[in-house]
């Protein structure tokens, strides 16, 4: 993406090394701005000299010291400008004077990609600035990129990013692996962010498709990297889990006009199965470990639904029993609708619709297009046509995605011709 | 989620700008102008255009031939659009304070203008799953 002569492999090597290497900087100059600016440079200029001379033999040491050098040249000319050469060299670490032994590093690298993403996922951050600062200091995506993937100018994006960088710098975060509980407390809102870039990435007919479908990449790239370095926390598998058995449905989920396919009509032989093995996998060994998380529990729903070869053979007491569950962790209205609609596939549609009814009275979740949505396929199921068709209408003028209302305006067109 | 702020203003009303003295005309200028670098800055600025006024206006039709038809029959309408702004906000609610703030744009000696500035979200992805 980088540079269109630049091969899959070296964009995959500098995205993973990006973490890495800002890790290495910033121990070193522990000033996180310069630290993440120098290290975009760096990552830019590997992408343009890399393919034209060839990948470096030792690439990461490469890019520390690229970084490095920028950092300790901007220094010395802003020192330059200011006639405070003296300042330079306290500031400047010897080793980086004379020569880089790039990355003879005191810390594991791990525990470097893992500080940057507590880093980034600060709660002083708002949740769009989170993900910017994400995706560039951990994924490696430079800022026109991230720009495209989320339908911005690159002006407002370069914004977000830098004030983003400026809050982190306020609130003093050190850049040191955070104490277990510190771990604990941020960890939901890491995993938060990822889950928040993998559904932005989650869709393939709305806007430039190609980089949406980037940002899910990115988002199960980016927690397969939490998952080797905390491979015994349940939630970082479930969310692992859920992504992939959900991103396994991407081919069957959309027609060939970009309209929404649901779950019942989709083609399962387009189905990745070797993403859902190891979604299955991922989530039966999570849940045997003990403590069981939201992700853990929507990651078995999904496999539920992924298991089933025909969609009349989903196992949906089963699903329901999990929804069950997942109502008991969370006050989540989505999750309680989800919960209607799975009591109405096994005790009947009317069944579903008064679960619906006691939603009414949720603030959260009234005058909510998938409210409307649910309660048009249970009445057409009941055979209430003509409530249905209502329903499918006030969703259409409800909701905010196009293929999503084309969807159910079709729904409902198709019902009223039936009437005719 | 991303919002279109429409500037609505009456036609004949008080957004006559050109009637303005000027330094109620740059009263105004300035403040569009600082309402612009602020949403730049807290990245939320998507895109925003001011609109010609209505007199400048062609109304559009495909004849029967397919060729387009100008200049006919206007809706009828007491207002007109006089300019948008495009936000990327996290709440709806953020998109309903930067329009009132719009709204409060300054007009003769300085008072409020108070116009109508309609929210409307704009279309995006599908969800994740339906």
């Amino acid at each position: 993406m980088a540079s269109p002569s630049q091969g899959p492999t070296a964009e995959r090597l500098l995205r993973d090394l990006a973490p890495q290497v800002l890790g290495a900087v910033m121990r070193r100059f522990r000033d996180f701005g310069a630290a993440e600016d120098a290290v975009q440079e760096a990552l830019i200029a590997a992408a343009t000299q890399w393919p034209r001379e060839g990948v470096p033999d030792e690439p990461r040491a490469w890019l520390i010291h690229v970084a490095s050098r920028r950092i300790a040249d901007h220094v010395r000319s802003e020192a330059a400008r200011r006639r405070r050469e003296a300042i330079v060299v306290s500031l400047v670490p010897p080793e980086l004077q004379i020569a880089l032994a790039a990355d003879s590093d005191e810390a594991p690298l791990e525990d470097d990609t893992l500080t940057l993403l507590f880093m980034c996922c600060h709660p002083a951050l708002s949740t769009p600035s989170a993900i910017a600062l994400t995706l560039r200091a951990v994924g490696g995506l430079t800022t026109p990129e991230i720009a495209r993937a989320f339908l911005v100018p690159e002006a407002t994006m370069a914004q977000r990013i830098s004030r983003a960088k400026q809050t982190i710098k306020a609130s003093g975060v050190p850049f040191e692996r955070p104490t277990p509980e510190a771990r604990a407390e941020r960890l939901g809102a890491v995993l938060h962010v990822l889950y928040l870039i993998f559904n932005e990435g989650y869709t393939s007919s709305s806007g430039p498709a190609l980089h949406r479908d980037d940002l899910s990449g990115e988002a199960i790239r980016l927690t397969r990297a939490v998952h080797a370095l905390l491979p015994d926390d349940g939630e970082v598998a479930g969310l692992l889990a859920l992504m992939l058995l959900t991103d396994a449905r991407r081919a069957a989920r959309t027609g060939p006009l970009g309209e929404l396919i649901p779950l019942a009509e989709q083609d399962r032989g387009l189905w990745d199965q070797r993403a859902i093995a190891e979604g299955v996998a991922l989530v039966t060994a999570a849940l045997s470990r003990g403590s069981i998380g939201a992700y853990q529990v929507q990651a078995a729903i999904a496999a539920v639904h992924d298991e089933a070869a025909r969609a009349e053979d989903t196992d949906w007491p089963q699903i329901l029993a999990l929804y069950g569950v997942l109502m008991r962790m969370s006050d989540n209205p989505m999750v309680a609708l989800s919960h209607a609609i799975a009591t109405a596939m096994v005790h009947g549609p009317r069944a579903g619709l008064d679960l619906l009814k006691a939603l009414d009275a949720d603030a959260r979740l009234s005058g909510h297009h998938r409210l409307d949505a649910a309660r048009a396929h249970l009445l057409e199921r009941a055979g209430d046509r003509e409530a249905a068709i209502a329903h499918y209408r006030r969703a259409a003028s409800r909701t905010t995605s196009v293929p999503e209302q084309n969807y159910l305006a079709t729904q409902a067109a198709r019902l009223s011709d039936a009437m005719r | 989620m991303k919002y279109i702020l429409m500037m609505n203003t009456p036609c004949g009303g008080p957004y006559q700008v050109a009637n303005w003295q000027q330094k109620d005309f740059q009263a105004h200028i300035a403040f569009m102008k600082s309402f612009h670098r602020k949403l730049s800055e807290s990245g939320e600025l998507v895109a925003a255009e001011g609109l010609a006024g209505p007199d400048q206006a062609k109304l559009v039709r495909a004849g029967k031939d397919g060729a387009p038809i100008t200049d006919g029959v206007f809706p009828e309408t007491k207002e007109f659009l006089a300019g948008y702004w495009i936000v990327d906000v996290e709440s709806p609610e953020r998109a309903y304070e930067i329009a009132a703030q719009a709204s409060a744009a300054p007009g003769p000696g300085g008072a409020p203008l108070n116009m109508g500035i309609e929210v409307r979200e704009v279309m995006s992805a599908p969800p994740v799953d339906l």
